[in-house]
């Protein structure tokens, strides 16, 4: 994979998978499906991949809420997008009501 | 569909998954898991995990509820062979699962069982002596 040849490390592999694991479940159970597109990307000399993760679910009504440990609408226990932001170096959310929403996160090698 | 094998082994069940966990894979382990328990009266669950690269939140309930509902059926549970990079991950994750016994590698998993079981078993004689 991408992250594999990147040469990530081992615990950076692993940290990035999870995170995209969260996230795609996210994306399946409170956007009812979506689209994740993968990219490398680059920072001078800096590689990194970015994912983005698209749905057009109800949206997320208090972001600051749904970003804090422990705070589920689902049956899960709230560390979806607290936890995957701990995972990531760069994590973007943007949600709007009734349209949908759209995760980014980026690790950098 | 595939299954996870429960193996039994005296008063336990040992569990080696070796596949990466699918969500309905996870719920049928927990229902072979508990009703095992149940058929053969298991003290101990062993459950090795030195296979998976990934332990996402999902997985990680699935093995607390595991060892919740064994605890409830009268039986203790350890997790053995976490991976670091997955010790990692799940801490930072928020997830450091507190109500799980863990244990480095099987042997070490198998000993923990057998002093918890023994434990049991010696305090029992033991009131029967009073008794």
């Amino acid at each position: 994979m991408w992250a594999a040849e990147l040469k990530f490390s081992l615990v950076d592999q692993t940290k990035f998978v999870t995170a995209t694991s969260e996230l795609a479940r996210n994306t399946l159970e409170h956007g009812g499906g979506g689209l994740m597109t993968a990219e490398v990307v680059e920072n001078g000399l800096r590689k990194g991949i970015r994912l983005t993760f698209t749905d057009s679910g109800p949206g997320i009504a208090n972001i600051e809420l749904a970003l804090k440990d422990g705070y589920s609408t689902g049956s899960g226990m709230g560390l979806g997008l607290s936890g995957s932001k701990r995972l990531v170096n760069e994590f973007y959310i943007n949600s709007e009501l009734g349209h949908g929403t759209v995760v980014t996160i980026i690790r950098w090698k | 569909m595939d299954r996870i094998p429960i193996l039994k082994m005296g008063d336990c069940l040992l569990v080696t998954i070796q596949v990466d966990m699918h969500d309905e894979l996870a719920m049928s382990l927990q229902e072979d898991l508990t009703a095992q328990i149940a058929k053969y009266a298991s003290r101990g669950v062993l459950i090795d995990i030195s296979s998976l690269e990934i332990v996402d939140s999902f997985i990680g309930r699935m093995l607390a509820n595991i060892a919740a509902m064994s605890r409830v059926l009268d039986a203790q549970t350890v997790l053995t062979g976490m991976q670091p990079a997955v010790a990692i991950t799940l801490v930072e994750l928020g997830m450091s699962l507190p109500g799980i016994r863990t244990a480095l590698n099987v042997e070490r998993g198998m000993a923990l069982l057998q002093e918890f079981i023994g434990d049991e078993v010696e305090s029992d004689q033991g009131d029967d002596t009073e008794e």
